[in-house]
């Protein structure tokens, strides 16, 4: 027995489904650039963009919800993401999911609706550079040229055969967040080194 | 592969989507009431005519919403697609979305 004792808490760190691959997305060619951005807090949101909790769910978050199908919308440090007619992905920042959740449920009150932390369903993946369309391309049939798919956009949709949620971030449409569920993010991963090994030379 | 309008995300691949059978098959008001030969028609008989068909369909990979569509199942042309409690559109009039 030692005299000095170590917490549990000061050993033990969460582990994100990402852990450890970020070498292999740095060793990518550098027309795209793959980062996990890992522990974001995300809500999901149930209400009815009509009635009388979607406005006081918009005074929480500091912006009304996306009705448009297929699109989100910025609002601080907050991402609004549209995930149906009556539901919404929240991002947040890391540790902001238990404060947001209880102030969403307060806005909500005795109107129809739901608020669930889903944080640790999905992680999510920033791909930035000018080939992202071309690296996405090789597994996604959305057109995600801007003109189709402006800045804000976000489509639920197959990439490789796995469901993922791509948010446009940028005009130029070469700046995306992807969104992939924990147990498909290491297959995920992989498949995009995969096809991003062939990108070579310039945009 | 064959494209299939979403009522609400617009044209995906059809791989985004799962088949839910006939649409506009009302659950029985009083099921005590009916006799077996009503209640197994209910549960297990199906109209299966060849050309166009009003069907259920979720959009699985995408928002996850039911929604209705009519197909053609002799050609698979999809005819039309409506959201759930929209009527079925009279064919002819209403191109698909
Ligand atoms: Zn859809």
């Amino acid at each position: 027995m030692t005299a000095e004792h170590v917490s549990p808490s000061k050993l033990l760190r969460p582990l994100s489904p990402l852990d450890g691959w970020q070498a292999a997305f740095d060793a990518l060619p550098n027309v795209v650039a793959v980062t996990e951005i890992a522990f974001m807090a995300q809500l999901n949101l149930r209400v009815d963009p009509s009635g009388p909790a979607a406005g006081a769910v918009a005074k929480v978050l500091g912006s009304a919800l996306p009705t448009q199908p297929c699109s989100s919308t910025r609002s601080g440090e907050y991402q609004l993401l549209w995930l149906g007619p009556d539901e919404w992905l929240i991002l947040a920042p890391e540790g902001a999911g238990p404060e947001l959740e209880t102030a969403l449920r307060e806005a909500i009150g005795g109107e129809p609706g739901a608020v669930t932390d889903v944080s640790a369903q999905r992680t999510t993946l920033a791909l930035s550079g000018c080939a992202s369309r071309e690296l996405l391309a090789k597994g996604c049939s959305i057109d995600l040229h801007p003109k189709v798919s402006p800045m804000g956009t976000c489509v639920q949709t197959l990439v490789a055969q796995t469901g993922i949620i791509i948010v446009a971030r940028d005009e130029t449409a070469s700046d995306f967040l992807l969104v992939v569920r924990a147990s498909f993010a290491q297959y995920f991963a992989a498949w995009l080194i995969d096809a991003g090994v062939e990108l070579t030379g310039a945009c | 592969m064959q494209l299939i309008s979403c009522p609400w995300c617009g044209p995906r691949e059809e791989a985004e989507y799962h088949y839910g059978g006939q649409a506009h098959v009302a659950y029985p008001h009083d099921v005590g009431a009916m006799s077996d030969a009503d209640w197994a028609d209910y549960l297990f008989f199906r109209d299966n005519p060849r050309g166009p068909f009003a069907e259920r369909w979720v959009h699985a990979a995408g928002c996850r919403r039911w929604f209705n569509a009519v197909r053609d199942t002799g050609t698979h042309e999809v005819l039309a697609v409506y959201r759930i409690g929209e009527p079925q559109p009279e064919l002819g009039t209403q191109a698909s979305r």
